[in-house]
């Protein structure tokens, strides 16, 4: 069985952000770089299926050389090799016929990712491999195991969860509580350096969206403290001010 | 923002120090208060360290260890442990490391390693040194605690004082007089084993800080201990102390750097939040000038550390650099602690507040691994050789 676990590149929850270039480009100085949170819970459940199964584990990533500490990071949780792709992930489509195009090239059984990336939030990367290759794609997927050529999985739906069934190859999106998150050990970290790390040229393709602006959230006004006997205050000022009853 | 431009560190060590700061968050800061009322750190925590293959990495393969040599991994787990402000593991698990763990491996027998060595990577066996004794602790050649040679074992009997991990230690080395006659050649280090017969420990002590330290008394009663068990050659334990102590006071100092720095950040934080006379504490001259030479001088104190840590790989740290480096950052760190209490006025002296509880855990380490006054008696002697 080979399994293929796309990771994005992304910064820390923590970070400032910050847009340069007329709030056209995404300020990366001073950043801390992560795995995708949800990628990782992906990756996570990838590696125990891999030593579940004994299957082989690549991680991809769609970017420019800066991610390669990244990948490493990937490599010391533990998967086997990694697959960068040489080009700026700059949109959905783009990234999606990049996988796309590797996945054809190594036909993968199972191909895992976050539900979204935490910097773009599109969502739309899983449902596109799944239909560029012409196999399903289900997302988000908090619970996979696989039983020979099927897969068990379990959705999030609105107020509940869906329990379905499809048969491998597939494409996952994931979410918690699919795995626990893995902390490179070290003996991860001391082999990571010397794991296969390939580096491959894009195919060509047009970006089907182009950014034209972000904006920041507006700044977070003063705290205002309600005494816990006045009720009606704030009651007043929810109504009034914050204008959210 | 206080930052450092660092230099030694490469991309493998990076990733190192984000695995460590991602098990800080995951298995040590959320358990440190509890930890601190039980007055020690649990052994699920140890044993979480050992499965990540966060202990003792130098250790040969043959004992299941990485065989790392490259000091720099220990520096970042000492400094991580120390910016997390939690004392206690900062202070026991690197112990452990670092500074048991090298007699061990320099001077344990084949049998001994081959005994000690896989638990005390796995986190199943707890370590600890006792060399200090209630009526000798700088004035180490005047220890009392004896071992005899019986022939076919070493009776051991005596009792040692202050001993960090001591109360969950499975392993102590131990400082002995083979030759009470002698002074200093008259010292040998043996391994102790708790499950041996005779030896007992007290209960933690009541300290002003450390916590979540299980610092306490270990005593000796007829113990009967194998002769694969001592390290070294008999009468040579002085001198083993003296070379390995080195290592140990560099670590005291990186610590004391990375404690001072977790007590800096969080005061940052805070004078820019209280407000006094409408203006936030960091408005008035006094904080800023704190401030500037706090930072200055962590600045200074992290550039040293990394140089010393770079001379450590290439053993070029003799026992007086590591004297001036533990008496120096040592002092550093209580100067920053003592200014930060200060910037957080009432508040700085609730234990609730981190600044507090840095405050506390600072002091001791003028204290042990050889008092400062000791340090600078070690300094002046190379001075004046
Ligand atoms: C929390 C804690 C943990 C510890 N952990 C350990 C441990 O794991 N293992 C271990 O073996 N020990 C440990 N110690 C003991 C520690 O190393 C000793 O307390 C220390 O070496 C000082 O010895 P002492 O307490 O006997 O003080 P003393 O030696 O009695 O010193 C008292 C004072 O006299 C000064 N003084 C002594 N001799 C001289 C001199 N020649 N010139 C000038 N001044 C001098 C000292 O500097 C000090 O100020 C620990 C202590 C504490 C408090």
């Amino acid at each position: 069985m080979k399994i293929l676990v796309c990771i994005t590149h992304v910064p820390d929850t923590t970070s400032k952000i910050q847009f340069t270039e007329n709030n056209t480009k995404f300020d990366k100085s001073g950043v801390q770089f992560i795995i995708g949170p949800y990628d990782d819970y992906a990756l996570a459940r990838a590696v125990e299926l891999k030593e579940q199964l004994g299957a082989s584990l690549t991680v991809l990533n769609v970017g420019e050389a800066e991610t390669e500490p990244t990948l490493r990071k990937a490599l010391a949780i533990g998967a086997d090799d990694a697959i960068r792709v040489n080009a700026f992930p700059s949109d959905s489509h783009f990234v999606a016929t990049q996988i796309a195009a590797i996945a054809k090239e190594n036909n993968y059984d199972l191909i895992m990712m976050g539900r979204e990336s935490i910097d773009f939030n599109g969502g739309m990367v899983h449902g596109m491999v799944g239909e560029l290759l012409g196999i399903p794609s289900v997302s988000p997927v908090m619970k996979l195991e696989v039983d020979g050529e099927i897969v068990k999985m379990a959705r999030e739906i609105e107020g509940g969860k869906e329990y379905l069934e499809a048969k491998l190859p597939l494409v996952a999106g994931c979410q918690e509580p699919i795995a626990e998150w893995k902390i490179p050990n070290m003996r991860g970290i001391m082999s990571a350096r010397t794991k296969p790390l390939q580096v491959k040229e894009a195919i060509s393709e047009e970006n089907a969206t182009e950014v034209t602006a972000y904006q920041l959230p507006p700044a977070k006004g003063a705290v205002k403290l309600v005494d816990k006997d006045n009720v009606e205050e704030l009651v007043r000022l929810l109504k009034n001010e914050a204008k959210v009853l | 923002m206080y930052s450092v431009i660092r230099t030694i560190f490469n991309e493998e060590h990076e990733m190192f120090r984000q695995s460590i700061k991602d098990f800080i968050a995951k298995e040590i800061t959320p358990y440190n208060a509890e930890w601190e009322k039980n007055k020690m750190v649990s052994r699920e925590s140890w044993k979480k360290l050992g499965d990540n293959g966060f202990l003792c990495i130098q250790a040969p393969e043959q004992f299941g260890g990485l065989n790392i040599q490259d000091f720099r991994y220990n520096a970042i787990l000492v400094e991580e442990l120390g910016l997390s402000g939690c004392s206690g593991p900062a202070i026991g698990y690197p112990l452990h490391n670092d500074i048991v763990f090298p007699y061990i491996l320099h001077y344990g027998t084949e049998e001994a390693k081959a005994k000690y060595i896989p638990g005390m990577i796995s986190g199943d066996l707890i370590s600890a040194v006792a060399m200090t004794e209630p009526g000798a602790g700088s004035d180490l050649q005047a220890i009392r605690s004896t071992a005899v040679d019986m022939g076919d074992h070493y009776l051991i009997n005596g009792s040692k004082t202050f001993i960090t991990n001591g109360y969950l230690a499975d392993v102590v080395v131990v400082a002995a007089k083979t030759d009470p006659k002698l002074g200093a050649k008259g010292i040998s280090l043996f391994i102790l084993d708790k499950n041996m017969e005779g030896f007992s420990k007290g209960v933690p002590f009541e300290k002003v800080g450390l916590h979540a330290q299980d610092t306490c008394e270990l005593f000796f009663e007829d113990v009967r201990v194998p002769k694969e068990n001592l390290l070294g050659k008999v009468g040579e334990g002085f001198k083993y102390l003296m070379t390995e102590l080195a290592q140990e006071r560099l670590i005291v100092g990186l610590a004391a750097v990375a404690l001072a720095e977790s007590a800096f950040l969080s005061t940052l934080e805070y004078v820019q939040q209280r407000k006094a006379f409408g203006k936030s504490i960091s408005d008035f001259q006094n904080t800023r000038f704190k401030l500037a030479e706090m930072g200055a001088k962590l600045e200074q104190g992290r550039m040293y550390c990394d140089q010393l840590v770079s001379l450590h790989n290439d053993k070029k740290v003799d026992p007086a650099m590591a004297s001036s480096a533990k008496y120096l950052l040592t002092e550093l760190q209580c100067w920053v602690s003592d200014e930060c209490v200060q910037l957080h006025g009432g508040y700085g002296y609730m234990w609730e507040y981190p600044v507090a509880r840095a405050f506390a855990d600072a002091r001791v380490q003028r204290i042990y691994a050889g008092t400062n006054e000791i340090m600078k008696e070690l300094i002046v002697r190379k001075l004046l050789k």
